[in-house]
């Protein structure tokens, strides 16, 4: 199995929940298609969908909930 | 009282222009900043500056006690918030006042009537200002509110009572939308506000956006006249003007009397904006919310009168009766302000942010430029995306639409995108020329402009 990641598109702050009171996108050991939406980025006060770059199993996330990020930061590492 | 050392607790352009005002008056300044704006110009500017916190605005310009903290070690006994983060958050109001610090805003009680925007329909009904057919205050129930949207005839705004300034909307078309809009709204106010109170509003069709400024002392207000914000793109204003083009000057006196006879009911001290839908043909305006704040689009106002708001905001703040008289204030010539925003109008408005590779500020007769940007300044991504705002005048308002062309062409910044080209197609436009436009125009224009930006 190789190792992957999914970076952030754009520099931000990273949330893993679509709103603060439901559930988040992914967990670590959740399996993701191409483009399903792991997160988002807020940049300037609006919100950017982060969309898995290639399918996989999360093993684990690199960046925490709400956490500052730069662009092409990995935020999720992916087994392939 | 009289103000020594001001703190200003907010950051970008707007931390400059009070800082600028302030000085004019020899009141020192302390800046506050977060990590992530350690190198904004405003920190170099400041007398003294104090980081408060990490970049995330929630833990520093929003940090109620970092904010007090450095307003106690500085010795500041004023604190200005500016515009967004704690500038209508009337706790904050409050803690200041509480720290025998000087609010440089009005009342908490002010700041909490209208920031119910429910409330402050009532209250400028009471003052005898029309506002838009509506709930009278809140609603008790979706239902409730269901059967107020039938008697004043759809389409209707469900608006959030804690919302304001464009946020906290959604629009109904008939009644099997409002059963469908009505919950979702709730629960969107819960989360955005931690207040899911509602009301209700018709749509008004074709409209004019026009505010007025206002000042108070507590007991006597005056006004500076309307400035017109029809221009705006998902209810955020991009290009403003004072004074509003073809507004007939019956109307203009009856939208400034009607916004003073408000400030006035409420004994409202500071600085303010009292909003209004017109419809200038039919001669019809309705009151629809107050901004009890500096607003960003206030420099098109001090262009056109020549008063400095922030250096009267400052001083009604410090306890000073209005030095002003209503007759003291004429409106000369015509003044535009456009808000150049690290974002790319042709990519659906996609935040830039990135550093300032180069920079050409434009100068010369007319030109204000209110910004806070330099050659080889990191534009952070954590705050809003506004750049800066350049400002022109002239005699008239043609004259300053041929001078914001010149402007625009002055204006060059490499590195990140910027909002620049928008307003350059706009100064060209036949309608914008004779100003034809109303709320809704600017979007249309825009879908017909970047007809590809949509899918993005």
């Amino acid at each position: 199995m190789s190792k992957a990641s999914i970076a952030s598109p754009l520099p931000g702050t990273f949330y893993r929940r679509p709103s603060p009171e439901e559930p988040p996108y992914k967990d670590a050991g959740d399996t993701v298609a191409e483009g399903d939406v792991i997160g988002l980025i807020e940049v300037m006060k609006s919100f950017h969908e982060v969309k898995a770059s290639a399918a996989g199993k999360i093993s684990a996330f690199l960046v925490e909930n709400e956490e500052a990020v730069m662009a092409g930061q990995p935020l999720v590492e992916l087994d392939e | 009282m009289t103000i020594r050392k001001l703190l200003v607790a907010n950051r970008g352009e707007i931390a400059v222009r009070i800082i600028r005002s302030a000085r004019e008056m020899g009141v020192a300044t302390v800046q506050v900043y977060s990590d992530a704006d350690a190198h904004m110009p405003a920190v170099s500017m400041a007398d003294e500056a104090v980081n408060i916190g990490p970049p995330q605005a929630a833990r520093s310009y929003l940090n109620r006690e970092a904010i007090l903290e450095a307003a106690g070690a500085t010795g500041a006994d004023a604190v200005h918030p500016g515009y967004g983060f704690l500038a209508e958050d009337g706790g904050f109001a409050d803690a200041v006042e509480r720290a025998g610090l000087c609010f440089v805003g009005p009342s908490a009680e002010t700041i909490r009537q209208m920031g119910d925007k429910a409330r402050a329909r009532t209250l400028a009904e009471q003052a005898g200002v029309p506002t838009v057919p509506g709930s009278a205050g809140i609603i008790d129930s979706d239902e409730a509110g269901l059967a107020i949207a039938g008697e004043i005839g759809f389409p209707v705004m469900i608006k959030a009572a804690a919302g304001g300034g464009g946020r906290g909307i959604r629009v109904a078309a008939n009644p099997e939308e409002f059963s469908h809009q009505a919950p979702l709204a709730r629960a969107e106010a819960r989360a955005a506000f931690g207040d899911d109170a509602l009301y209700i509003e018709k749509v008004i069709g074709s409209a004019s956006h026009i505010e007025v400024q206002v000042l108070g002392d507590g007991e006597r207000a005056i006004h500076f006249f309307e400035r017109e914000c029809s221009l705006q793109r998902r209810r955020q204003k991009l290009w403003e003007e004072a004074p509003s083009v073809n507004l007939p000057e019956g109307l203009r006196a009856e939208l400034c009397a009607s916004a003073v006879k408000l400030a006035e009911s409420v004994g409202y001290r500071a600085a303010g904006t009292v909003e209004f839908l017109c419809d200038k043909q039919a001669g019809e305006y309705y009151f629809i919310e107050m901004n009890t704040r500096i607003q960003v689009e206030h420099p098109v106002t001090e262009m056109i009168t020549g008063f400095d708001l922030v250096r009267e905001m400052l001083s009604v703040a410090a306890g000073r009766p209005l030095e002003i008289s209503q007759q003291d204030i004429a409106a000369r010539g015509h003044s535009i302000e456009v808000r150049l925003n690290a974002e790319d109008p042709a990519r659906n408005f996609l935040p830039f942010p990135g550093v300032v590779e180069s920079l050409n500020i434009p100068s010369g007769p007319g030109i204000r430029f209110d910004g806070a940007i330099y050659p080889g300044y990191t534009i952070p991504p954590f705050y809003d995306s506004l750049l800066g705002k350049l400002i022109v005048w002239d005699i008239d308002r043609q004259a300053a639409l041929a001078r914001l062309a010149r402007a625009l062409d002055e204006f060059k910044l490499e590195g990140v995108s910027t909002t620049r080209p928008l307003f350059q197609a706009l100064t060209d436009n036949e309608d914008i020329r004779h100003g034809r436009f109303d709320t809704g125009w600017l979007e249309k224009w825009l879908q017909d402009t970047y007809p590809e930006a949509a899918a993005l």
